[in-house]
């Protein structure tokens, strides 16, 4: 192990999940990676463990637990109350620099790829974006980190042998959220890091929230997807109508975007937001890689497209070849009969 | 004020293909480009320098080919461009990549302090977005990773709105500090006919690990603390069932329906719309 010498010796142990705590909300990847930090830790033998790092986030620790870590490391200071990145990475860097852990893992967010390339540095040790499989290689028991790259087009599994920490991003919404068990505990261990403003040459101005069509796109447990087979801006209508009768969130392809009939935070893909919704509807999209990457891991796709050969036909687990002008209009009204039946009000 | 643009030439990833057999890398015939939010930075510099004054330096790492995208980049109207290429860079990583590009940018910061460097929000080969902010701690510059907009400049500090999932962030830096960039940020421009002339001219410096203090165990293979022990095509998620909707759009949009309500895929209570779970 080459990284720069410290206190403890080289004894790297236990698997670790940054928290991220921003504007008041934990972001779900990081629960997400909760529950895949439990199963590298089981295959490793080590302790999970969980690091929340900002400023008055001690109600952090319990939802910490319930999410399965057995202990929390929490940071709790003002210099963190905004994101920054020279205070944040400072503060893992000096947490990582103390315990020593094994492995460590954050989401693939504006957070997670601003801190994480920083403490790597910082650490002099490897680092790997965005993976969609984690795995412990049985016998070398080293973290086995598999991402895609070149735009979607190839996968590739890499490793990180001689350094430590392992580190790796994980995209959100691509491991599947772990069950809260309401109640669970662990040990605590509260740093005080010696932090001072005066040392950072940054500052926030202030925060323009989102709206909320684009903020929650991945948190949608429907999504009505569009392509340039919807034709026009006036068939978007046809589309909506669906979305509203089954309560689903529009989103699209970068050619529906181009075309202006949905905004740049509504698209899905390589150069947008992944979601992993129940149900994933796409209506006149070809399927394009760049497409793919951002909503293949959904749990149910369902595809409308006129050409048979569509690639989206491949990843769909229902596809009906048709003219989604008329496919569409007939899916709501089925929808509309059966919710009306149900519960809905 | 001094701009510093980091270019890479990337092959254009949309006709990159895994050679099913060997699970190598097609790349023959693929066209080279420079990597498309770098152009977006050049863009940035380029329109600072209008506006405040100052000039532009791009650099880029790679092979003697990489000349191309730095010529390209000349005709957008830069004024030094530095090709670093030696056998000893290849295989590096995000680290050993940032390792040497901040090397090099510390000693034109040397001759000719720096106010701000720019890069892309990632490249479209490696995909890692990592290789600015290496640079940016290796120089010790404060970073502002995904901007898309840059609000101020002065003497001293730079605002800027970057991108975040819950909305834009303003961040204020002290000069100098690295931004990397989103395409948001500024419409490309075009080359003017001066500029592609004079860029036509223009040699490129190149510059080899000898012309630079480096420690050859920081790069390269030997440099790079990750390794890639396998590539191979993504995994095909297998398509299900296929059904023809154009004689019968009621009866097949009916059937679809039905198989999402007995298989518990879709349930009677009203779902949630984003953000509600
Ligand atoms: C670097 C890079 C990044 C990219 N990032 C993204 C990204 O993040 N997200 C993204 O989506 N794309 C992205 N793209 C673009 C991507 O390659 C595709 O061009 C895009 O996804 C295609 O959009 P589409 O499916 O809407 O359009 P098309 O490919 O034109 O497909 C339209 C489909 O509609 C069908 N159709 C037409 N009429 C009807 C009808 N009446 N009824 C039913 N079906 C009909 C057609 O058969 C066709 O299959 C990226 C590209 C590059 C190079
Ligand atoms: C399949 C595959 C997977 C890989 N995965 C990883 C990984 O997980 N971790 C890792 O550390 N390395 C990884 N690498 C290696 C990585 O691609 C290279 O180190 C590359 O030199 C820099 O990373 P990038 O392409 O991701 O660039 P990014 O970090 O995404 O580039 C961001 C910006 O940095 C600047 N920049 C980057 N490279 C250059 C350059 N050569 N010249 C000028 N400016 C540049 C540009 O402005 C660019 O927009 C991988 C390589 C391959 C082939």
């Amino acid at each position: 192990v080459k990284t720069a010498p410290v206190a403890g010796g080289d004894v790297w142990s236990g698997v670790w999940v940054i928290v991220e705590y921003l504007n008041g909300n934990v972001s779900g990847v990081s629960w997400e990676l909760l529950g895949e930090g439990r199963k590298l830790a089981d295959a490793l033998g080590c302790e999970l463990a969980a690091v929340v790092t900002g400023y008055q986030v001690e109600h952090v620790i319990s939802e910490a637990f319930a999410y399965g870590a057995e202990k929390v490391y929490i940071a709790d200071n003002s210099v963190l109350k905004d994101y920054r990145t020279e205070p944040y990475a400072d503060a893992i860097v000096k947490l990582v620099r103390k315990y020593q852990p094994e492995i460590i893992l954050c989401g693939a967010t504006s957070m997670g790829r601003d801190v994480f390339p920083a403490v790597a540095t910082q650490m002099q040790t490897g680092l790997t974006a965005d993976c969609t499989v984690l795995e412990i290689d049985p016998e070398t028991k080293l973290l086995k980190m598999t991402r895609p790259a070149f735009g979607g087009n190839i996968m590739a599994t890499i490793q990180c042998r001689t350094h430590r920490p392992q580190m790796s991003t994980v995209r959100p919404r691509v491991m599947a959220m772990p069950e809260r068990v309401e109640g669970r505990e662990g040990t605590i261990v509260r740093e005080e890091l010696a932090l001072n403003d005066a040392d950072y040459r940054t500052k926030v101005v202030e925060f323009i929230s989102a709206t909320a069509k684009s903020a929650f796109l991945d948190k949608a447990e429907i999504i009505v997807a569009v392509g340039l087979g919807v034709g026009s801006q006036k068939n978007m209508a046809v589309v909506e109508e669906l979305a509203d009768a089954i309560g689903g969130t529009i989103a699209g392809t970068r050619g529906a975007v181009e075309s202006g009939w949905i905004s740049h935070d509504q698209q899905v893909g390589q150069t947008g937001v992944t979601v992993r919704p129940k149900v994933y509807i796409a209506l006149g999209i070809s399927g394009a890689i760049q497409h793919l990457v951002g909503m293949q891991t959904s749990d149910y796709i369902i595809a409308v497209n006129n050409d048979p050969d569509a690639a989206i036909f491949n990843v769909a687990n229902y596809g009906i070849v048709g003219d989604l002008l008329q496919v569409v209009p007939a899916l709501t009204a089925e929808f509309k009969k059966r919710l009306q039946n149900g519960a809905a009000k | 004020m001094h701009f510093v643009v980091c270019l890479k030439q990337v092959p254009d990833t949309s006709e990159v293909r895994i050679d099913p057999v060997t699970n190598t890398l097609m790349r023959q015939g693929v066209p080279s480009i420079i990597n498309p939010y770098d152009a977006h930075a050049l863009e940035e510099a380029i329109r600072l320098k209008e506006k405040v004054g100052g000039k532009v330096t791009i650099v880029s790492m790679g092979p003697p080919q990489a000349l191309e995208a730095l010529k390209k980049g000349m005709s957008f109207g830069a004024d030094r461009a530095i090709l670093l290429s030696d056998r000893a860079f290849g295989g590096s990583d995000s680290l050993a990549t940032a390792y040497i590009l901040s090397n090099a940018i510390g000693k034109i910061h040397e001759e000719d302090p720096i106010d701000l460097v720019f890069a892309g929000k990632e490249a479209i080969d490696g995909d890692t977005a990592q290789t600015g902010p290496g640079i940016a701690q290796r120089l010790g510059f404060p970073q502002i990773t995904y901007s898309i907009k840059v609000r101020e400049i002065t003497e001293t500090t730079i605002t800027v709105e970057r991108k975040t999932e819950g909305g834009r962030q303003v961040v204020e830096a002290q000069l100098p500090a690295l931004l990397t960039v989103e395409k948001e940020l500024n419409d490309l421009g075009y080359a003017s006919l001066p500029n592609m002339m004079n860029a036509a001219k223009y040699e490129p410096e190149i510059w080899s690990a000898q012309s630079l203090t480096f420690d050859a165990t920081q790069m390269g293979l030997k440099g790079s603390p990750t390794s890639v022990v396998r590539i191979f095509a993504p995994p095909v998620r297998s398509g299900g069932e296929k059904i023809d909707g154009t004689k019968d759009p009621s009866g097949t949009a009916n059937a679809l329906v039905e198989t999402l309500f007995k298989e518990n895929i879709i349930s009677d209570r009203p779902l949630a719309k984003g953000g509600k779970i």
